[in-house]
């Protein structure tokens, strides 16, 4: 890629999506790695941005990003954290607008709860509330039949919903 | 929320459903009370979601890293392509430094050591906005800074009309020693020269790479340098042949 209209090409439609980039992989993986990983994911876009062939230049970037970032979590370099939340050890009580409301007012514990999340849960609710993407978007990213992204998010959404009810327990038992 | 409908709704909530669907579910709305609540119970989660800034922007530190990581084709391939890579600049390097009889560039681990505690005092110049103890582009301003400072006296000259302006001076520490900074630009980038006193022989420029950044070394006079940027390494190497002619 040494070609500068290439590299110019690339700072155009690439490089400004970098905060999209970093975002995710920071909540994929967690941990300081984040920065590391986006600038590999960063460098691989660069080198394959010849196979770029249109299209949405963020989608094709953060579908990099996702599987550079599965690829460390599955290499076992990432913390296995065991407190990663499983609905059927911490249970399940139905969510209010009432709890949510009390929930969001505490910005931490959301974040918590959103970080305890298995990553295919974590990704969908990034890429959707944080990211904004469309379900069409969001199935090139992750890779998911179109037809299944709406069932994934209320799936994601309802952990996200229990992860914050079993965190207000934890705290006022 | 066991109700037939259900399933619509957060294609509904997300406004993806055709818009005959879209009807359909609202038109349910209006008489199942428990997807009503559970859309409440959506619009409250996208509140508190969005009230909660979770949003992670990239550091300014990484956007710099990835900038210069594209403006340095040697490191962008060097993981795969190392070995041209290294020909094409050795070739490059032979032509350049002619005048010097052997370019080695294999850096031993003590040489990294260096590079790395250089390459960390360039980024710490250009993060902090402490890029220069003493701005000026006139060398008879910027030498004098030194006196007092260090037991040394670092050679200063301005390339402003080889391009590669003076900026000024600052103390660092590399290697737990005091040293003479002295800021260069060339276009927009920051070139970082490091001076210090060596106890070494003279010594053929090496060169080499880390985090995006080139490096180039050479020891003369009992005078360690050491250049470092993120320019293209042919500007570099012109530089540092113009540093070593001074």
């Amino acid at each position: 890629l040494a070609d500068p209209d290439e590299r110019a090409r690339f700072e155009e439609l690439v490089l400004p999506h970098i905060d999209s980039a970093y975002n995710l992989a920071r909540w994929l993986v967690r941990s300081d790695a984040a920065q590391d990983l986006t600038q590999e994911a960063m460098l691989r876009a660069y080198r394959f941005f010849g196979g770029f062939r249109g299209g949405d230049p963020r989608a094709w970037l953060l579908k990099i990003v996702r599987n550079t970032c599965y690829t460390w979590l599955d290499s076992g370099r990432g913390s296995q954290d065991a407190a990663e939340f499983n609905e059927e050890i911490h249970g399940v009580e139905e969510a209010t607008p009432e709890s949510l409301a009390i929930a969001g007012a505490d910005c931490e514990r959301l974040g918590r709860a959103l970080d305890r999340l298995p990553p295919k849960s974590k990704e969908v609710l990034v890429l959707r509330e944080l990211e904004g993407c469309s379900y069409k978007e969001i199935a090139e990213v992750t890779g998911l039949p179109i037809g299944t992204v709406m069932s994934s998010l209320s799936r994601a959404r309802r952990k996200l919903e229990q992860a914050l009810g079993a965190d207000e327990r934890k705290e006022t038992p | 929320m066991s109700c037939g409908q259900a399933q619509w709704l957060h294609g509904y909530f997300d406004g993806e459903l055709d818009a005959a669907r879209a009807m359909e579910f609202e038109a349910h709305l209006e008489g199942c009370a428990a997807c009503t609540r559970a859309l409440a119970v959506q619009e409250a989660l996208r509140k508190a979601i969005g009230a909660a800034d979770l949003y992670a922007k990239a550091p300014a530190s990484l956007r710099s890293r990835v900038r210069a990581q594209l403006s340095t084709p040697r490191a962008v391939f060097a993981p795969r392509g190392g070995v041209r890579g290294f020909a094409a600049a050795a070739s490059l390097l032979l032509v350049l430094f002619g005048a010097w009889r052997t370019v080695a560039w294999r850096a031993d681990v003590a040489e990294r050591d260096v590079a790395k505690q250089v390459l960390d005092a360039h980024l710490r110049s250009l993060q902090l906005t402490h890029l220069t103890d003493v701005a000026s582009t006139d060398q008879h301003t910027v030498k004098p800074w030194f006196v007092g400072k260090i037991d040394f006296a670092p050679p200063v000259a301005d390339f402003s009309s080889e391009g590669f302006p003076l900026a000024g001076g600052r103390l660092d520490v590399v290697g737990g020693r005091s040293v003479a900074a002295l800021v260069y630009n060339r276009r927009k980038h920051v070139i970082n020269l490091f001076v210090w006193p060596s106890e070494e022989s003279d010594a053929a420029p090496r060169s080499g790479a880390q985090r995006g950044y080139a490096w180039i070394r050479w020891t003369r006079g009992r005078m360690s340098f050491w250049v470092v940027s993120d320019v293209a390494p042919s500007d570099l190497e012109e530089f540092a042949r113009l540093i070593s002619r001074s």
